[in-house]
């Protein structure tokens, strides 16, 4: 299993290193200047020559994300079972998860610091739970309802309570709408906290890391702490593939493509 | 044979009409009587769209009748789903592919609360029964199309009701798949001794398996002719014997006359 995994990954890395190797030569070629978009070989270094900085702000983050996208997930899931078991839920939690899903989330990360203390990280979780929850409560939703016909009339033959048809069918039909959802989710999660720590929240964290240095013309500095959250959403991203393999091992390989 | 007097099935003067008062009103039923003996396996054979699946499903109390009754072992269609006193299979085999073949057997006996073991033993047995039991950890894509009709079929029989319901169980096989299933329906019947209600397209098929061929107008559906067939234990000479085509000819007959008709 370990190994084909590995024997999966290796034309990703070839394209990937071939990219950063022609992202290098060309700015040999044709940026002599160089401080625009710093050069690969730069931004590495830059990485690890500021490591012991960008490892505090990783994991500063890191919290807000992962507590952020548990929250997001768990809200997501709580309101799709909601809303598919109970008509009123349905008529009342969907449209109002559809209009906090129409505001501009970010937008509001200065009232929300304006709410709860602009170094308080609370402000930064509550936005990424809300910009998590809304993929997570779609898919999940769709996944909940969209059962075949047959496969209700069979549950009614059987005299199957709702309980028993939401946790033998509902809940295992919803699974890979859960689990897209949740590489979708894990990213957005890493998005939405990075942007919100540019208004706020604590200072030792990648967002203020990437304009610190932005703002000091520190491009390559900045470009490194945008590699580190870079590689914290890969993490999510695999983590969510790994978690999807084990909680479904019906799903045939042909079926899982999108790690 | 001579046909039992306790009646699995007792339908009576029942209609069924979709979205009555509304304009895509349909009249799918109108006034069936029929009653089906214990033990008996009968067929419904009629055009399509004439209301054998609505018939079917008026048993298994999925859907109610507009007008009339339908009785289940002496009891209404619902307390006999209730009491899950028949088990079904349809077309598509409806498994669930998140289940092994033998989780998907298990499954009416997990609702009805059984313990692991005992669910596993019953499960072990009725793949036995279908001639899958090397197949109990495989899962359903995994599988060819006859292959999860009979999954489908040890699931219906699992929990060994006295009725079995079948909608076109075998219409997406193959014509030499289909005959072996039928040989193979018709071994388990011999074995249970189960009443079977049977919906298909097929004459053939529909004169092969029964003892009765119910044949139906077209839709409202109405009961054209009750057909008896006699041909007595089945074999693989049956499907070429004169007296077997005699009765494909007489159910031919009388669909076409049903067509026919205004
Ligand atoms: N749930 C429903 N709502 C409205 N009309 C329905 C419904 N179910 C069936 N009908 C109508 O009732 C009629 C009979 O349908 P039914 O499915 O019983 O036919 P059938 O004999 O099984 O046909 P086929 O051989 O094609 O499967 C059809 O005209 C169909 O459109
Ligand atoms: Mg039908």
């Amino acid at each position: 299993m370990i190994s084909r995994a590995f024997r999966g990954a290796a034309p990703a890395t070839v394209v990937g290193l071939g990219g950063l190797l022609f992202w290098e030569l060309s700015l040999l070629i044709i940026n002599p200047e160089g401080f625009v978009l710093p050069a690969p070989s730069g931004i590495i270094a830059a990485f690890f020559d500021n490591f012991e900085e960008i490892w505090v702000a990783s994991r500063n983050t890191g919290f807000i994300v992962i507590t952020g996208l548990v929250g997001g997930v768990a809200l997501g899931v709580l309101w799709a079972l909601l809303v598919s078991r109970f008509r009123l839920a349905n008529e009342t939690l969907t449209p109002l998860a559809i209009s906090l899903n129409a505001i501009p989330i970010i937008a509001l990360a200065p009232i929300f610091n304006a709410w709860y203390g602009l170094l308080s990280p609370v402000s930064n979780q509550a936005i990424v739970v809300i910009l998590v929850f809304f993929p997570v409560f779609i898919n999940t939703t769709k996944g909940l309802t969209d059962v075949g016909a047959t496969e209700i009339e069979l549950m009614r033959s059987y005299a199957a309570s709702s309980w028993q048809v939401a946790r033998t069918v509902r809940i295992p039909n919803a699974m890979p709408f859960f689990f897209t959802a949740l590489k979708i989710a894990s990213s957005l999660a890493v998005i939405g906290a990075i942007v919100a720590e540019y208004f706020g929240g604590r200072q030792d964290a990648l967002g203020p890391l990437i304009v610190q240095n932005a703002g000091l013309t520190r491009y390559t500095e900045a470009w490194a702490a945008v590699l580190a959250g870079s590689v914290m959403g890969i993490v999510l991203f695999v983590a969510s593939g790994i978690f999807e393999r084990v909680s479904m091992p019906w799903k045939p390989d042909a079926e899982t493509i999108g790690a | 044979m001579t046909e039992p007097d306790r009646c699995a099935v007792a339908i009576s003067n029942v209609s069924k009409v979709f979205n009555q008062g509304k304009p895509n009103e349909v009249h799918a039923i109108e006034d069936i009587s029929l009653s089906i003996g214990e033990g008996t396996f009968v067929s419904l054979i009629g055009p399509s769209g004439c209301g054998k699946s609505t018939l079917l499903r008026l048993i298994a109390a999925l859907t109610h009748p507009t007008r009339g009754d339908v009785g289940v072992n002496d009891k209404s269609a619902d307390q006999a789903r209730l009491d899950r006193d028949y088990g079904m299979a349809f077309q598509t085999s409806g498994l669930f592919k998140w289940r092994s073949v033998a989780e998907n057997v298990e499954l009416p006996l997990q609702l009805m609360g059984w313990s692991k073991t005992d669910r596993k033993a019953r499960a072990a047995e009725m793949l036995d029964l279908v001639k899958l039991d090397e197949f109990g950890d495989h899962y359903p894509h995994e599988l060819s199309g006859g292959m999860r009709q009979r999954v489908a079929i040890a699931r219906a029989l699992s929990f060994r009701p006295s009725l079995l319901l079948m909608d076109e169980p075998f219409g997406a096989l193959d014509e030499m798949t289909r005959e072996h299933m039928q040989t193979e329906l018709l071994d388990i019947w011999n074995k249970t001794g189960k009443t079977i209600v049977f919906v298909t397209h097929s004459i053939p098929e529909a004169v092969f398996l029964s003892q009765r061929v119910i044949v139906m107008s077209p839709r409202p559906g109405r009961i054209a002719s009750d057909i008896r067939i006699d041909l007595g234990e089945r074999s693989f000479e049956t499907r070429e014997a004169s007296a077997f085509f005699e009765k494909v000819t007489e159910v031919r007959e009388a669909l076409r006359f049903e067509e026919s008709q205004p």
